[in-house]
This record gives structure tokens, C-alpha cells and sequence, in this order.
């Protein structure tokens, strides 16, 4: 009988190994009421923490808890309002006076001044710097002498920022652009203290600045530990103790920390579990309107698809997607069929505008049939769609594309998906214009004004133009909108330009992507702002 | 015996650059990574120059690996894309890989020899079949049906446990990844030792043994069990390298940020620094499992001696 008192001893090894992991089970709920701290997922920032140099959600989510800058988005409108700034004036559109107000401190205590402002936009401008965010500062006048195309640079600072007080500054643009005040709400413009070029390191490794958080530890790659800054006096100070954020490899276990009450906040639901989460979660599930709209976008540097009757194909394309019935089955509806190229958060004074794709947009297959054969048929007979496959669920939804497309056109072979590895992989094919037909395109704003829609994404040469889409009508709108000085005009005169797009169609839109959270029992007075990011500050600990 | 450990480190050496080579060349073919760093737009020309610049992307291939090989052996394993030193992420990784190995090994030493001695010895009983059974299904199952399912049921379900291990990743945490790691080769364990056992069981010196008049217990674990273990330690051994390196789906169920995640990420982020950092001391490790296993050989068996 020896052998079985061997397999016993196994067995209770097992149980015993059970029983300890559930005496070390348990999460450290960090107290309650107005000091309770929220843990919420992450996800791990792929550059350094930097605000010029940060351009993704993740990274993101703590500048915005640590940083205030001279205008902020209103979490629930999105409208820019003055933050640190006391005034921003200007006469001509190009030449801009900024006035801070006085009082406000870097959490460790220093003032922030004029300088601190200009300080930041040259470092997050020269080209040494290596700031992914660089081109934000492209507008400013002086920015190709600090970060020319090739070459070095000839220039510390920007000619067209000059610090004239203890709390104002100038700003001289290149070109006209009478919306730019609205620009700055956006991180990259975020001033920063004297310790982040005095010891740069020491700044990256535990990161200070003037919001009402501070980073009261950092272990890079796993948790970063937020505290509320009690000294904070700005208006919107923090409701609750502190955040954790911790990163998660994969959102299905964020998702499953939550419903099992070890996490408080996951802000990004996995698609597979979408079927579940109004059992899992009822109310305690938001599902709000982001701004981020996804496109198809077209190789117009590929002679096939830059042909004089290729608008009727694009547009006969759009029309064979049947865009409810994918953002129903396959996005619960977290996604919203799109019918303009803009975003619903910018709201109809803003530009978004529900009519103006109109019938281009609605599902047809009889008319797109006959466009797209009206049009010369699709180039080689198949359209090749291409997207990365190692994020963010795009194969379900491109085969749901093609097979919309298919059986709109009757023939089952008129639609292939082509899947990219991964997602560096991707942008090089796309930045070497290797697209062998129409790809994934997505844009989340940087901040919500039409503008941000459609100029990086359409004019000619723009960073994000990954079609080579050229039109001179389209330019044109689009330089006479920037130089309206009136801001109701120039959102009308964006729509012109939007309607070209259209008529063209340079682009087929595809969906609104909606930001949707989920939160436990714990915490309440949750919501996502129009970046799809939690108000972090507004949490309240029950 | 020296001579025989000596002569093998020195096979290691062209192994090592074989293999690091293999991956340079491999992440190196997936294209340049910088592209992916910008987001959805184009990186302006001008910075991903200096990017490609700072991470050494603008040299030839052969010189990226020469300057890399150059600096691994001065202890500078590069910088990841992130801003952290790769030795850094090492730091941070191994020693929760490690700790997960080692409970995976643990169970597979514990559980699947006594299984395998239990079953061995009981050939065609109830006891045996059953365990067949069960390893076979432990062994068609695939390792993240497990590991959801017992996440789901002893995270969720019943509450045993935490689903996702903290970031200090202690070793009670580390217990039911560990068991989720370890079930298949613990299966394999089990049924290795089981057919070895039952081999030996009928051989001269077991009954030599018997005659004597040894009492049962120690003929099994002297004389069986010791000349059985030799499949069986070959085994766990070739598999620690591939725990270490293959926990990749474990981790990231259990949102364990050790190796796997690391080497998860860098291919996404295509950083070769990382993945060639992480793989290089992977190699290095199952070089030395493998070592070890065969010097183990002979104290398991007498009759093998290394010259």
C-alpha cells in the first residue's frame, strides 16, 4: 500500500498549495471615502514618459493626471477651456499673447512662470530631443531651424516664442491659424519645471509636474502608485485618495480582476466579452462616444486606384458596407456607423455634421454595384484589404467588411483580407507605399476641433495622409479655413472641405469607436472623457 | 570528468552565437521598428533619422550585430524602446520567471514521479487507468483552456484566489499558474516514469534485490526509482528552458510581468535589444540545463563515466 500513501501525500500537497494561495488571496483596498484609492488598469507606455514625446492612451492617462495646461478639455464637452491661462490674445490669427495666472506650483513647489512654458515647447521642438510629438510645435514660427527635415539644426530655441514677463509670453506663428489657442490643451503643450532638465533622469524615473496628482511611486513595466497633491489649488482637485494603475499584458484578465473585485476601473473592455459585461456589470458600464473614427483608406499612389472615374468605385465600395449590421454583431454597438469623416464629440457647432455623407454612407447594394461597375470595376478584378493583426480584434471586423462587400457585389471573390504580423510591420508597408489595396486607417483626435480630422489626414503631404491623397480644392478650403479669424466660419468653411473629401470619397468611413469602462461596487462618479480616457480626478471611493 | 565539463562549455560558445545570431537575423527580417513608434501617422522624417540613429538601426546588419555581441560582453545589453535599460528588464523579469519555473518543477518532481511510481507499479489497475486517463486529457487540453478555466472558476467562481498575480509576484500567488505551467509536462513526467517503472520492475536486479530480502520500500527507491529517473530527468531538464521561456501564455493570463510578457512585448514593439537580450540569456540557460542533466546521469547510474 505504499504507492497509495504516496498519492495521498500528492493530494494534499495540491490542497495545501490550494489553501495557502487563498490565505494570500485578498486585495489591499486602500480605505474609503474622500481617501480611498482607485486601482485601474494599464497598460505599459511605449516611450518615455515624457510630454512632448508621449503620443498613445496609456501614457497619456498619467499625464493627465499630473499635468495642467494652459487650456483643458472639458471631460464632458470637450470644449477648450482656459486652464493656466489667464488670457490668450491676438489680432491677425498668427501673432498670439499669452498671459498665465499667477499662483500656480509644480508639486515640488516651484512656480509655474511664462518660462516654463517656452522652456518645455523647446525641448519638445529640437530635433535632439527626439520627441515623437515634435510637430506640434510645427505651427511656431522658428520650428525648421531647431527641427529642420535634414541636417542639423541651426537653432537652441524657436524665434517665435519670446518670454516678455514673469507670467507672459509670445507666440509668433508661420502661418495663419486662428483656432490654435484650442490646440493647447493637448499634453505635448504642458509646462515643465526647472528638475526636468536640471536631472533629467531622476525626472523620468518619478515624473513631477503641476496637476492634481503626484507619482508617489513608479515600477516601471508593473504599477504606478498616483497620490491626491493636497497643496493643489486648481478647480478641479482631486475625489479621491490616490490611483493605482496597474498594468495588464492581457484586457481579459483587467476584465476578470474587475468582476472579481480586485480592480476598481478597467477602461477597456475586450471585444469577447462585450456579450457579458451588461449581466456582469449592469449599470456600473459605460459606453460614451470617443474621438476616434475608423476609415478604409486608399493606395492613390497605386495607378489602379488613382484613376478619373475611381471616386464612383471608392464610393460604390462604401455603399456595399453594411456598417450596422457589423458595429451590432460584432461591437455590441461600441461602435456607432459613421456618416460624416469628423467625430460626434465635437458636436454639430463643432463640425460634426450626421448629413453629410448621406447616401455615400448608407448600405446599397444595388447602387454600388452599379457604381463600382459604372466606375470601370474593381481594379484587378478583388479588392485586398490590409490591417494589423495583433491588436485591437481588426481581422472579426475586417472579414465581416469583405464578406459585406462580397455579397453586395455578388462575387465571392471580390474580397480578400491581408493580415500584417504586427503593427510596426504595418506602418512601414504604409510609410513605404506598399499598400497592394485599400488598408485600416484610424485616427484619434489630439484635440476636438474638425480641423484635427481632416488636415493631418487629407492634406497634401500630411503626416497622417498614408493614402497620398491630393486634391488642391481640398488644400485650399483647407488653408482659408485656417486663416478665418471667426470660429463659426472656419468650422463651416472645414465642411467644404469635408464634402470634397466626400465627393471623392479619399476615404471610406467606416464607425465612431465609443471609449466603454467598467467599475466595481467601490467607486462611483466614473466617466470617460471625449479621449476615451477616465476622469480620474472626479472618482469618488464609496 | 573536468575535461568532459570543459570540453562542453566550449561546444556552448558556437552555439551561443549561432542561436542569438538566428534571432537577430529574425527579428531584423520583420522590418523597422521605428514606423510603429509614432502612432497611426508617419514619423517626421527627421526624428525617426535620429532614432534610427540612437538605437543603431542606421548601420548594416552584420555591424548591428558585431556592435551588439560587442556590448553584451561588457554587461550592456542595450536600451529599450521605452527609455529602460534591458539588463533593467531583466532585473525585473527573471527573478519572477524563475520563481514560477521553480514552482512548475516543483510540482512536476513531486506530483508526476509519485503519480508515475503509483501507476507504474500497478500496471492495468483502476488506479493506473484512471491516471492514463486523466493525463491524456491534461495533455489534449491546451494550456490556456486551463488556464482560463482555473482562473475563472478558483479566481472568480469559488474565490480562492486572486485572477491576476501583484506585481511582487510571491510564491503563493505563483502556485496555481505554476500547477497551469507545469500540467502538461507533469503529464508527460507522470507517463515517463510510469513506462520506466514498469520496465525496470521485471529486471534482474530488482528481483536480485527482492531475493535478498530487502524490504519493498527500499528496493523501489533504491534500486527502481534511481535507475528509472534517467528518461525522466533528460526530461525536466531540456524543460526548464522551455518554462522559462515558453510561459509566455501563462503570463500573460495571469498578468505575470516576467520573461514571457517581456518577450511578448518586445516582438510587438519589434525591439530587437529586448528580444535579443532575453533570448541570449534563455540560450545560456538551457545550455547549462542541459549540462547539468547529463553530469546528473552519472551519479544516477555508476556505470556512466565521463573522460
Amino acid at each position: 500500500m505504499r504507492g497509495a500513501t504516496h498519492a495521498k501525500w500528492a493530494a494534499c500537497a495540491i490542497a495545501v498549495a490550494l489553501t495557502a494561495a487563498a490565505c494570500g488571496g485578498g486585495s489591499d483596498s486602500g480605505g474609503s471615502g474622500a481617501d480611498g484609492i482607485v486601482s485601474s488598469s494599464w497598460g505599459d507606455p511605449q516611450n518615455p514618459l515624457e510630454p512632448a514625446n508621449t503620443n498613445e492612451v496609456q501614457g497619456g492617462k498619467v499625464l493627465d493626471m499630473i499635468f495642467r495646461g494652459l487650456k483643458r478639455y472639458d471631460p464632458k464637452t470637450g470644449e477648450a477651456k482656459d486652464m493656466l491661462a489667464e488670457s490668450i490674445e491676438t489680432k491677425d490669427s498668427v501673432n498670439f499673447t499669452i498671459t498665465v495666472k499667477p499662483g500656480w506650483k509644480f508639486s515640488n513647489g516651484e512656480a509655474v512662470t511664462a518660462r516654463s512654458f517656452v522652456d518645455a515647447w523647446n525641448y519638445g521642438a529640437h530635433l535632439k530631443n527626439n520627441q515623437r510629438n515634435a510637430y506640434f510645435f510645427g505651427y511656431i514660427d522658428g520650428y525648421e531651424q531647431v527641427h529642420p527635415e535634414e541636417g542639423q539644426p541651426s537653432a537652441q530655441t524657436m524665434s517665435g516664442l519670446k518670454v516678455t514677463g514673469d507670467r507672459t509670453f509670445t507666440v509668433k506663428l508661420s502661418q495663419k491659424f486662428s483656432t490654435w489657442p484650442d490646440t493647447l490643451g493637448y499634453a505635448a503643450f504642458a509646462p515643465l519645471p526647472r528638475a526636468f532638465f536640471d536631472d533629467h533622469d531622476a525626472w523620468v524615473a518619478k515624473p513631477v509636474g503641476n496637476g492634481p496628482y503626484v507619482v508617489d511611486s513608479y515600477a516601471r513595466g508593473s504599477q504606478m502608485s498616483l497620490r491626491r497633491w493636497d497643496e493643489y489649488n486648481g478647480p478641479d482637485k482631486a475625489q479621491n485618495g490616490g490611483i493605482d494603475l496597474k498594468v495588464y499584458t492581457d484586457n481579459n484578465t483587467a476584465y476578470t480582476d474587475l468582476i472579481a473585485g480586485n480592480l476598481d476601473l478597467v477602461d477597456d473592455v475586450p471585444a469577447s466579452q462585450l456579450k457579458n459585461v451588461k449581466a456582469d456589470l449592469g449599470d456600473r458600464y459605460i459606453n460614451t462616444p470617443a474621438g476616434i473614427i475608423q476609415t478604409l483608406a486608399f493606395p492613390f499612389y497605386d495607378k489602379a486606384w488613382n484613376t478619373a472615374d475611381g471616386a464612383k468605385v471608392r464610393t460604390g465600395l462604401s455603399m456595399a458596407i453594411n456598417r450596422k449590421q457589423i458595429t451590432d454583431t460584432i461591437f455590441q454597438q461600441t461602435r456607432t456607423p459613421a456618416k460624416d469623416w469628423t467625430s460626434p464629440v465635437l458636436g454639430e457647432e463643432g463640425g460634426f455634421d450626421p448629413t453629410l455623407c448621406g447616401k455615400a454612407c448608407e448600405y446599397d447594394p444595388a447602387e454600388a454595384k452599379r457604381l463600382i461597375a459604372e466606375g470601370g470595376g474593381l481594379p484587378g478584378g478583388r479588392i485586398t484589404l490590409t490591417y494589423n493583426a495583433d491588436t485591437g480584434s481588426h481581422k472579426d471586423w475586417i472579414d465581416a467588411v469583405c464578406n459585406s462587400i462580397k455579397n453586395a457585389l455578388g462575387d465571392d471573390r471580390a474580397c480578400v483580407g491581408n493580415p500584417i504580423g504586427t503593427f510596426a510591420d504595418f506602418r512601414n508597408q504604409i510609410t513605404q507605399s506598399k499598400m497592394p489595396g485599400p488598408f485600416r486607417a484610424g485616427w484619434q483626435m489630439d484635440y476636438p476641433l474638425i480641423q484635427n480630422f481632416l488636415q493631418p489626414l487629407y492634406y497634401t503631404n500630411a503626416s497622417s495622409n498614408d493614402g497620398k491623397w491630393s486634391n488642391k480644392k481640398f488644400d485650399d478650403l483647407v488653408d482659408k479655413a485656417n486663416a478665418e479669424a471667426d470660429p463659426a466660419t472656419a468650422v463651416e468653411t472645414f465642411k467644404e472641405a469635408e464634402k470634397v473629401v466626400r465627393d471623392e470619397m479619399a476615404a471610406i468611413p467606416l464607425w465612431y469607436q465609443n471609449g466603454s469602462a467598467g467599475y466595481s461596487e467601490r467607486v462611483s462618479n466614473v466617466a470617460l472623457n471625449p479621449f476615451s480616457v477616465p476622469v480620474y480626478e472626479e472618482i469618488k471611493v464609496n | 570528468m573536468g575535461r568532459y565539463v570543459i570540453r562542453r562549455l566550449l561546444q556552448m560558445v558556437p552555439v551561443f552565437f549561432g542561436a542569438t545570431l538566428l534571432i537577430f537575423l529574425m527579428v531584423n527580417v520583420m522590418g523597422d521598428p521605428i514606423a510603429g513608434l509614432c502612432g497611426e501617422r508617419q514619423c517626421d522624417p527627421a526624428t525617426a533619422a535620429q532614432l534610427r540613429k540612437e538605437f543603431g538601426l542606421d548601420k548594416p546588419v552584420w555591424q548591428q550585430y558585431a556592435t551588439y555581441m560587442g556590448n553584451v560582453f561588457t554587461g550592456d545589453f542595450g536600451t529599450a524602446f521605452n527609455g529602460q535599460e534591458v539588463t533593467e528588464l531583466m532585473g525585473e523579469a527573471f527573478p519572477v520567471t524563475i520563481r514560477l519555473t521553480l514552482v512548475a518543477i516543483f510540482f512536476e518532481i513531486v506530483i508526476g514521479i509519485a503519480l508515475g511510481v503509483v501507476t507504474g507499479l500497478r500496471r492495468g489497475r483502476p488506479v493506473d487507468s484512471g491516471v492514463l486517463l486523466l493525463t491524456l486529457v491534461v495533455i489534449s487540453v491546451p494550456t490556456f483552456v486551463t488556464g482560463l478555466l482555473l482562473q475563472l472558476l478558483l479566481g472568480y467562481k469559488w474565490d480562492i484566489i486572486d485572477p491576476s498575480v501583484s506585481t511582487d509576484a510571491r510564491l503563493d500567488e505563483l502556485i496555481v499558474p505554476g500547477l497551469v505551467l507545469a500540467s502538461v509536462s507533469l503529464a508527460y513526467v507522470t507517463r515517463l516514469t510510469r513506462t520506466s517503472i514498469a520496465e525496470n520492475s521485471r529486471a534482474d536486479y530488482v528481483r536480485t534485490a527482492k531475493a535478498k530480502g530487502l524490504p519493498r520500500g527500499r528496493v523501489i527507491r533504491k534500486h527502481l526509482l534511481r535507475n528509472s529517473l534517467i528518461p525522466v530527468v533528460t526530461f525536466i531538464g531540456t524543460d526548464i528552458g522551455a518554462l522559462m521561456g515558453g510561459a509566455i501564455v501563462t503570463e500573460r493570463i495571469f498578468n505575470i510581468h516576467g520573461v514571457g510578457y517581456q518577450l511578448y512585448q518586445g516582438i510587438l514593439r519589434q525591439n530587437t535589444q529586448t528580444v535579443v537580450g532575453f533570448v541570449s540569456v534563455l540560450v545560456i540557460v538551457f545550455l547549462v540545463a542541459n549540462l547539468l542533466v547529463d553530469l546528473l546521469y552519472a551519479v544516477l547510474d555508476p556505470r556512466i563515466r565521463y573522460a
